[in-house]
């Protein structure tokens, strides 16, 4: 095991909130002053139901470990159905990164209320925790040039055998 | 003045784009007028040391059809690449990865185990398996070594346009070659075809409901498709939402669904999640249960949403971390 592998892992955890619900809710958690994992950098977008697939890819393809999405719970959409598409997307979404090898564990979906902070925190702890034991994420780059460089960097760390490319 | 040089090169691909080019028919005639071709190993006699003999950027245009997923066609295409001064990736494979693209849901030792060991008509009781270098009393034998993972053509080297399509059709090489011959090419890195959707020109537009809603996804075998309806509204999975126009719909003509050959407009950068999430979302159902039930029907999504675009998207390839020990 080479130097890279000894600093304890920190997950990077990107989550997506929407506007009505969950983003209110972690700011209660905020003012309540409750404590949770610093593990979670929140984006907050109007409705779960704008949350494309790809903002998932790309969080995951920029260095997330993970990624956490919360709605407000079915029937309370703000937009009336925006959690419903939300949960059609993440449903079949979810089948897609099995396939993709992406381990359940680094995607998860919560509804959350406004008045849920405790949730919040809860889910937010659990989230950090999971990823902690499944550990980061090492997605191979696209050009064939930093593939070269990443297959070893990977066999130095000891974590993949073979080149990658 | 001597006339523009042209050639043709082939990478991980069935064939299909070099026909492509034979289906211009009659007017490969006027193109053969209007050019030389000095490269095209598929039609005519040329070897690799040819194409070294020419002075670089010698080659006014070069197509090139195919993924690459071999060290022979990473050579090759970077010789080519220093020959010619113009790189098109021609065809689906080249541009985003196509059908040999999707070969990234698993990897090279994987895929030598099923062709060489596990299919039924195989017998190979020696698990015999081709290798890159092979002593024998006579010296060294050698052959292109497979690469992991397979990549676009723009992933090995700097690409200047895309000519979409599986296969490219007839009527965006035309209007290609002619904006090559009038030099009229768009900005670089631009895809030869329109930037709109499919639906667009699609001449069952008119029957598309405003809010397409689905209870159930069928195949065209299951059902009497009818020829005018949109598909989608009758449950097909067309992906013509999210692909973009310029072929003139001769599947949805044919009565079978859009899968995408095309790719995505410019406004997306992963095909296989915005047509993930433009098919997903179209599920009438406000019920877990009913939801997962309806999109069980998609048995394949990756196979599905990313038929043509897997090696472009965001992932690339399967995650292997997991399986080969990315756990500290």
């Amino acid at each position: 095991m080479s130097d890279i592998t000894k600093e304890p892992f920190e997950p990077r955890i990107v989550a997506f909130f929407c506007n009505w619900c969950t983003y209110t809710a972690a700011d209660l958690a905020g003012t309540a002053r409750m404590v949770y994992a610093p593990n979670i950098r929140v984006v907050r977008i109007m409705c779960s139901g704008r949350l494309d697939p790809q903002f998932i890819l790309a969080a995951l393809r920029e260095g997330a470990d993970g990624v956490l999405i919360g709605g407000c719970h079915p029937g309370d959409c703000h937009y009336q159905e925006g959690n419903y598409k939300a949960l059609r997307r993440f449903t079949l979404f979810k089948r897609f990164l099995k396939t993709m090898g992406i381990e359940e564990e680094r995607i998860r979906m919560e509804w959350i209320a406004a008045s849920e902070g405790d949730k919040v925190q809860r889910v937010m702890n659990e989230m950090t925790e999971a990823i902690r034991r499944l550990g980061p994420l090492h997605l191979e780059p696209p050009n064939y040039q930093m593939v070269e460089e990443f297959a070893a960097h990977q066999q130095a760390a000891g974590l993949v055998q073979g080149g990658a490319r | 003045m001597s006339k523009p040089k042209v050639g043709f090169y082939w990478c991980a691909s069935c064939g299909g784009c070099e026909e492509a080019v034979v289906d211009l028919a009659e007017d490969i005639l006027k193109v053969v007028e209007a050019v030389d071709i000095v490269f095209w190993p598929v039609a005519l006699d040329f070897k690799r040391s040819d194409v070294e003999a020419m002075p670089d950027g010698s080659i006014a245009v070069i197509f090139i059809n195919g993924a690459i997923r071999s060290t022979e066609q990473h050579e090759m295409v970077e010789l080519l690449r220093k020959k010619a001064q113009v790189v098109i990736a021609f065809g689906s494979c080249a541009h985003l990865g196509g059908i040999p693209g999707l070969a990234n849901v698993t990897n090279r030792k994987a895929i030598m185990e099923e062709a060489y060991s596990n299919v039924p008509s195989v017998t190979n009781a020696e698990k015999t398996v081709p290798l890159e270098k092979t002593e024998v009393p006579q010296g060294t034998l050698s052959l292109p070594g497979l690469w992991e993972t397979v990549k676009t053509l723009d992933q090995v080297i700097k690409v200047d346009y895309y000519l979409p399509g599986c296969a490219p059709p007839t009527n965006l090489i035309q209007d290609a070659l002619t904006a090559i011959l009038t030099g009229k090419l768009p900005p670089a890195g631009s895809v030869l075809a329109p930037d709109i959707a499919l639906c667009e020109e699609c001449t069952r537009r008119d029957s598309r409901p405003e809010k397409p809603t689905l209870k159930e996804f069928k195949r065209p075998s299951e059902m009497i498709v009818d020829a005018e309806k949109c598909l989608l509204a009758q449950g097909l999975l067309c992906m013509g939402p999210v692909t973009r126009k310029g072929c003139g719909t001769p599947c949805v003509k044919g009565n079978m669904p859009c899968t995408g050959c095309l790719g995505p407009t410019s406004h997306v950068k992963d095909y296989g999640a915005k047509a993930l999430s433009a098919m997903a979302s179209i599920v009438d159902s406000n019920d877990e249960k009913q939801i997962a039930e309806i999109l069980d029907r998609i048995v394949d999504p990756v196979g599905t949403f990313n038929r043509y675009s897997l090696p472009a998207s965001l992932l690339h390839r399967r995650y292997q971390g997991a399986v080969d020990g990315g756990k500290q």
